[in-house]
């Protein structure tokens, strides 16, 4: 048993934050919460890719840097601390690349894994559709084989950043005979090709979180394909723990934390300073206790990839957990503000820019997104403590 | 970073719940709450031999050094068993502060009694009243000759009813922190104690100080500093004090889930429920969180690095972890869960964190809200 980090990873961490400070004081760019998935910004990601943090764990043949699953996860954590927008290669470095190294072909590999690495590739995900939600497996977009493409028609939605990404990672039935699970493939797929439309989705802090994406007779070539025919459905559930086990399910509203403790050393109330009033002073050690414990989940996720495992139950938990914590942490933020936790960006009187009013909306589809609570619990009483399927 | 044992703490780990499974089942844990003494002479003595009570101790005081971290997967499996033994108090809260501020005289005078288990040591530190500061320690021992005579009232003492030893808090001085540790014989003249009835029938007394003379040479550590010491005693019990409590949680979890797997409502395994599927992926992660918690802690303790923070976290944590899988556990167990015949009340009232002071649950926080520059 060893909870240290190592020097290498304590120097690591310690480049990122050299980097992220240097950024923020050349003023490219301001701290906010949702940065990982809404901070679009192509030169921050190529500038993060000429450090060589993109694909940190990937093989060395590919451009990266075989380093462990824990240093990865000091990268992402110091990303959301600092608020940085890395949403451009956030998905592909996450979880595509992953999958790509894992079920892809050679060419695939090659053609893939660098530009990802370059901080080029930005990859969006075409999973969810209006019928099938938490039951993915009943997707029904429809990819027929015709001659040397397979074409695509239907409609994904929830797919972040679709206005910046110029692949999407889609899932598609492409034996419509079959039992739903084994009828699914996984397709690479260039936003260029003719045929694909998008129509934006406004979420409830009115960003343009989401998009619906439409797909009419898309013809995507055959090597676009990844994995095994009709095998999809099982590839994506390993890539679902990559995408639900990361900090960024703990620290996605991380700025407002760290504006809120700001706050409470700096604002005095009735003569005082908030961060002498007991009540404060134990709300916020509350949400410390509960923040650094999520933290110890996430890298207990890092350490069974790291044993080469898929931590498909860990990652469940860490995600279930964490995500009620961000939701835990914007209801406190609006105690604590009272009145001015309504104040919207750029109102007269705003505390913090906003981030208190737009975590208390905004995080209500962490505990949604990329699989919901209950899905996730499913899983953790099922696959984790064998219960009986109901 | 990784979090598996060794091969040494997977031994100790096995034979420990071997042992316990064996010599430890709930009718004697129910026996010893009906006891006097409240543990098995017997059991002690087997446990000495297999190097328990010395597990920690450097190897010229006859234990086999050991970390502290050994000592916590010990002590989850003494929860697990809900063994009653007066190991945490002798261990823990006796011989560890002695190896901490002992002098080399007083280590080799108990220390090798420990680890053979010929002695019994508990610690008399909480007051009626008291909280957690030193100004609120009243006991008092003035100097008189080569002595100094102790009076004062002492709470919720373990196992004074057996103990040869009692290390005892008691003021030496009027300044605040004028506060010194002293080691009395459990039968000096002067002392009575007086078992409290608690919920889990272990052994918990008032003792009372009545002109209790104890020599100078059994000053623990420096006259008028003692302090400091209490408090680190206080933060690793609180630590042991977790770990103990997470084998109470992973058997209250491994109960609740074979029990929702095996008790049929509606012609079906009640686990089969949702409602009862995320009951129980709750327990799950309270556990998880309970373990990764208290582990941090012991490795920072057992390592020697400034943890207090961790500390807190752990027992913060554990605090409220442990009543919310209870009562989960409970719910899914149905009536039966609330009877005696079946064994999860022995969990139930168990698995509450040691309190060593009042409240300790704000101290911690305060502990956190420092770390986080709250000034």
């Amino acid at each position: 048993m060893d909870f240290s980090l190592t020097e290498e990873q304590n120097k690591l961490r310690q480049e990122v934050r050299n980097f992220l400070e240097d950024e923020l004081e050349r003023r490219l760019w301001k701290p906010a919460c949702d940065a990982w998935i809404q901070g679009y910004d192509p030169e921050f990601s190529k500038r993060v890719a000429n450090r060589g943090w993109i694909g940190l764990t990937w093989p060395r043949q590919y451009g990266g840097q075989e380093r462990s699953s824990i240093d990865r996860l000091i990268v992402t954590e110091e990303m959301l601390r600092y608020g940085a927008p890395a949403a451009c290669h956030w998905f592909a470095d996450r979880q595509i690349g992953g999958s790509i190294l894992k079920y892809g072909s050679e060419e695939q590999k090659e053609e893939f894994l660098p530009k990802i690495i370059r901080g080029e590739m930005y990859v969006g995900l075409g999973m969810s559709e209006p019928e099938a939600g938490s039951d993915l497996a009943s997707l029904k977009t429809r990819a027929i084989e015709e001659n040397d493409c397979y074409v695509v028609n239907g409609q994904k939605t929830w797919t972040s950043g679709a206005w910046f990404i110029n692949y999407i990672y889609l899932l598609a039935r492409t034996d419509l005979d079959a039992a739903k699970h084994r009828g699914i493939s996984e397709f690479i797929v260039p936003i260029d090709l003719p045929g694909i439309s998008r129509i934006p989705m406004i979420d409830i802090t009115g960003t343009e979180a989401w998009n619906d994406l439409f797909f009419d007779n898309v013809r995507v070539p055959k090597k676009y394909m990844i994995g095994e025919k009709n095998k999809g459905f099982y590839h994506v559930l390993d890539q679902l723990a990559y995408e639900r086990g990361g900090m960024e399910r703990l620290m996605g509203n991380y700025p407002l934390f760290d504006a809120l403790i700001r706050f409470a050393k700096e604002t005095r109330r009735s003569g005082k300073a908030l961060a002498k009033d007991t009540m404060i002073r134990h709300k916020l050690a509350q949400l410390q206790v509960e923040f650094e414990v999520g933290r110890l989940f996430m890298y207990k996720v890092a350490i069974v990839m790291d044993e080469g495992r898929t931590p498909t139950v860990e990652a469940s938990m860490s995600k279930a957990y964490a995500t009620t914590f961000e939701q835990r942490l914007a209801n406190t933020a609006m105690e604590i503000l009272g009145p001015y936790g309504l104040l919207w960006a750029g109102s007269k009187y705003v505390p913090f820019e906003g981030l208190a009013a737009h975590s208390y909306l905004g995080s209500k589809g962490y505990s949604l997104q990329a699989g919901s609570t209950e899905i996730l619990k499913n899983i953790i009483a099922t696959r984790g403590l064998g219960l009986p399927a109901s | 970073m990784n979090l598996v044992l060794s091969e040494e703490q997977e031994m100790l780990k096995e034979a420990a719940r071997g042992l316990l499974e064996q010599k430890c089942p709930k009718n004697f844990v129910k026996q010893m709450e009906l006891d006097d003494k409240g543990y098995s002479p017997e059991l002690w003595e087997e446990m000495a031999n297999l190097g328990w009570m010395g597990l920690v101790f450097p190897e010229e005081y006859n234990g086999s050094g050991m970390s502290f971290l050994e000592l916590s997967v010990l002590l989850e499996e003494m929860g697990r068993a809900c063994l009653p033994a007066p190991f945490f108090s002798t261990v823990v809260l006796g011989g560890l502060p002695i190896l901490d501020i002992g002098s080399e005289v007083q280590k080799k005078q108990y220390l090798p009694k420990i680890a053979g288990g010929k002695a019994i040591f508990s610690l008399a530190l909480v007051e009626a009243g008291s909280g957690y500061e030193s100004d609120t320690i009243q006991a008092q021992a003035r100097p008189d000759g080569n002595a100094y005579v102790v009076n004062g009232t002492k709470l919720f003492v373990p196992y004074a009813n057996i103990a040869d030893f009692l290390l005892c808090v008691a003021r030496t001085s009027k300044q605040q922190q004028g506060i010194t540790m002293f080691l009395v014989d459990a039968k000096s003249l002067g002392i009575k104690y007086t078992l409290l009835k608690t919920m889990a029938g272990d052994k918990l007394s008032e003792v009372v100080f009545d002109e209790v003379r104890v020599p100078k040479e059994n000053v623990l550590g420096q006259l008028d500093q003692g302090w400091p010491a209490v408090e680190r005693i206080v933060k690793r019990a609180d630590v042991a004090k977790c770990c103990e409590i997470v084998g109470n949680l992973q058997w209250a979890l491994e109960d609740t889930v074979a029990y929702a797997k095996d008790r049929k409502q509606f012609d079906r395994p009640i686990g089969s429920f949702q409602v009862l599927q995320h009951y129980c992926a709750d327990i799950y992660t309270y556990v998880e969180g309970a373990k990764l918690s208290a582990y941090q802690a012991a490795w920072m303790l057992s390592n020697g690095l400034p943890c207090d923070k961790e500390i807190a976290v752990a027992k913060l944590w554990i605090n409220e972890a442990s009543p919310h899988v209870f009562n989960l556990a409970h719910q899914i167990h149905g009536a039966i869960g609330v009877t005696q015949e079946h064994d999860l009340h022995f969990y139930t009232t168990r698995a509450r964190p040691v309190e060593l002071g009042y409240d300790e649950a704000s101290l911690y926080r305060e502990t956190v809200a420092r770390e986080m520059g709250l000034a």
